[in-house]
């Protein structure tokens, strides 16, 4: 608007060439628009390299300390250098592993209800409801299955599996709502239009077609809670040394060893832990990796029916 | 011919009833409530099919009227093509035909929809019988992209808990792909993904989805929308052959189609029903001025 200089150049160039007619305005535009690029452009590069930093430090500190007995032996008495974290990681592999039985399926069918059989309206406030529950933080999901699980008894590899479900339970139901809903409704029409009841259009069509989908929302989840310290903390952390697979006594796990090892004053120690963080994130990554192939596979057979 | 059709309805509705293709295992009972067992019944060719009545059906998207009270037969083995502008109500009407209808959230249907004179939103009759005996062709071809060719015909008999035998199912399968002139192109992959076919062979892949469950009646909903001319032709053939077995309602809006497919056309705006007749009547000498400007060109 305040550019009258831009108005008078169009205006009275009136033997310029309409396209090579210099203006202002133009000039400025071009310039907003290329600093706004390059703002952007950097911030996704910071996201990068705070990535490639997390994972260069944890590599370069910790590869020393991974060897053969890291994954086989047992913590080294106190004293002692050398051992592993075995017990940790049969404990956390015990724990996921656990947490899933309890989150996956009924993640899935919580879902199912609210992409296949919910009003709109009650769907809606489902779906509010575990974003809310995605949003409560770990250390209270943790204090919460201590009061109901611990307090009175022992700490235990179900009461921490139960902390991890309840914080996958969320994560599991929302994704398989959005994969649900990607389904084509085509294909519940000419279900229903073959007569097919509903809950069999479900089991045999949707689900199926959805499949791919629910598997990396599983995935997506396990990878989260793998890496969860703070609901282990107070439900299954004074755990043995020893391998152990007994859910009612309290199982080791690579999070929570973590923690323990970077408190100790041992160099060796430190050097395990980032040894061990080396590890969950390299898990972490493959089930990422694993999670998107999926999902890749999945949208391309839905959009197959498109 | 008058303006409204509901004249020719009337006289229609004299003639004798067809001879329900059931009676010989349920003579007494109406078609809807017997049709479970009646699907067991392995489809013969010259089979006769039945009427579809639609009397006084409005149906309602929330308190939105889109279909305001139609009166209108379907005959057996007739094709009956349904016309009209965009919006006025054709794929709503035949949706309400086999409770497709009531599947959208706020939905409803009023009036009645009678198969063979029994109306299909009777509280005895079950929702998934209606759909058994009336199938339906959606305007783009929907085959289930996680079944073969064979399991996506099977797909019907099985999921609605009909026991086969394996051979048994395979005769089932291979007829309904005969009868949707597609054996011949498929029977050497018919484990292959029904989604690998080309767009007019899913198309008769999917009729020949709901042959197999051995239907009275066939709704399409603009079957040929989504194809080329000549996938499209293969299906205007299909149709009718189809036509001695089953009654066939086909919205379109094509009205070359209509011409060379239908036995009788039906004409409507606005959610009423304007017109109905023999084909060449309505493309000829239509009764009513509206239907002459729409088939002529003039709008929609």
């Amino acid at each position: 608007m305040s550019a009258p200089g831009g108005n008078a150049t169009a205006g009275g160039a009136g033997t310029r060439h309409p396209l090579l007619v210099r203006d202002r305005r133009l000039r400025r535009r071009k310039l907003v628009n290329r600093t706004m690029e390059a703002t952007a452009t950097l911030a996704a590069l910071i996201a990068v390299a705070v990535l490639a930093l997390v994972i260069a430090s944890v590599l370069i500190k910790g590869v020393s300390a991974i060897n053969l007995d890291f994954f086989t032996k047992e913590p080294a008495p106190f004293g002692q250098s050398g051992g592993g974290i075995a017990n940790s990681i049969v404990g956390t592999v015990l724990l996921v592993a656990m947490a899933s039985v309890l989150a996956v399926p009924i993640g899935i069918l919580i879902g199912i209800h609210t992409s296949e059989f919910a009003r709109s309206s009650v769907a809606s406030s489902i779906r509010f409801a575990l974003d809310i529950l995605n949003g409560v933080p770990t250390i209270v999901t943790g204090i919460f299955v201590f009061g109901l699980l611990v307090v009175g008894h022992v700490q235990s590899g179900y009461a921490g599996a139960v902390a991890l479900a309840i914080i996958m339970l969320p994560i599991v139901a929302r994704s398989a709502h959005e994969v649900l809903a990607l389904v084509p409704s085509s294909l519940r029409e000419a279900s229903l239009a073959l007569g097919v009841p509903r809950w069999r259009t479900v089991l045999t069509v949707i689900v199926p077609t959805a499949v791919s989908g629910l598997i990396t929302g599983a995935l997506l989840a396990v990878a989260r809670v793998a890496g969860e310290t703070a609901p282990l903390l107070f439900t299954s952390s004074i755990a043995s040394t020893m391998v152990s697979t007994d859910p009612s006594k309290a199982l080791s796990s690579i999070p929570v060893r973590i923690f323990e090892l970077s408190e100790s004053p041992s160099p060796a120690e430190h050097a395990q832990a980032w040894a061990a963080a080396l590890l969950l994130i390299v898990f972490v990554m493959l089930l990422n990796v694993l999670a998107r192939s999926l999902f890749g596979r999945s949208r391309a057979r839905i959009a197959r029916t498109r | 011919m008058t303006s409204d059709g509901h004249t020719e309805v009337h006289t229609e509705m004299s003639q004798p009833e067809p001879q329900p293709r059931i009676a010989r295992e349920a003579p007494a009972e109406p078609a809807l409530a017997a049709a479970p067992d009646a699907a067991e019944t392995p489809a013969a060719q010259g089979e006769q099919a039945r009427e579809v009545q639609l009397q006084g059906l409005r149906a309602f998207y929330g308190h939105a009227e889109q279909v305001k009270g139609i009166d209108l037969d379907f005959k057996p083995n007739e094709v009956t093509a349904i016309i009209g502008p965009s919006g006025c109500g054709k794929s709503t009407m035949i949706r309400c035909i086999n409770r497709m209808h009531e599947e959208i959230p706020g939905a409803h249907a009023e009036g009645r929809v009678l198969l063979d004179g029994l109306d299909v939103y009777d509280s005895s009759v079950d929702v998934v019988a209606v759909r058994r005996a009336i199938g339906m062709v959606f305007q783009k071809p929907n085959p289930f992209p996680t079944m073969s060719i064979f399991d996506n015909v099977a797909a019907g008999i099985r999921l609605t808990g009909r026991r086969r035998r394996g051979p048994e199912l395979r005769a089932t399968v291979e007829r309904a792909l005969r009868g949707a002139g597609l054996w011949d192109e498929v029977c050497d992959r018919l484990s292959e993904p029904g989604v690998g076919l080309s767009g007019g062979q899913q198309q008769r892949l999917c009729i020949a989805r709901s042959l197999a469950v051995d239907p009275e009646v066939i709704l399409m909903d603009e079957p040929c929308s989504a194809l080329d001319p000549i996938a499209t032709l293969k299906i205007e053939e299909l149709i009718s052959e189809l036509k001695s077995r089953v009654t066939i309602v086909i919205v379109t809006h094509n009205m070359q189609q209509a011409a060379r497919v239908a036995d009788r056309t039906a004409f409507m705006l606005d959610g009423e029903l304007v017109e109905v007749g023999p084909t060449q009547e309505i493309f000829t000498t239509p009764g009513d001025r509206r239907t002459e400007e729409y088939v002529t060109g003039k709008f929609g």
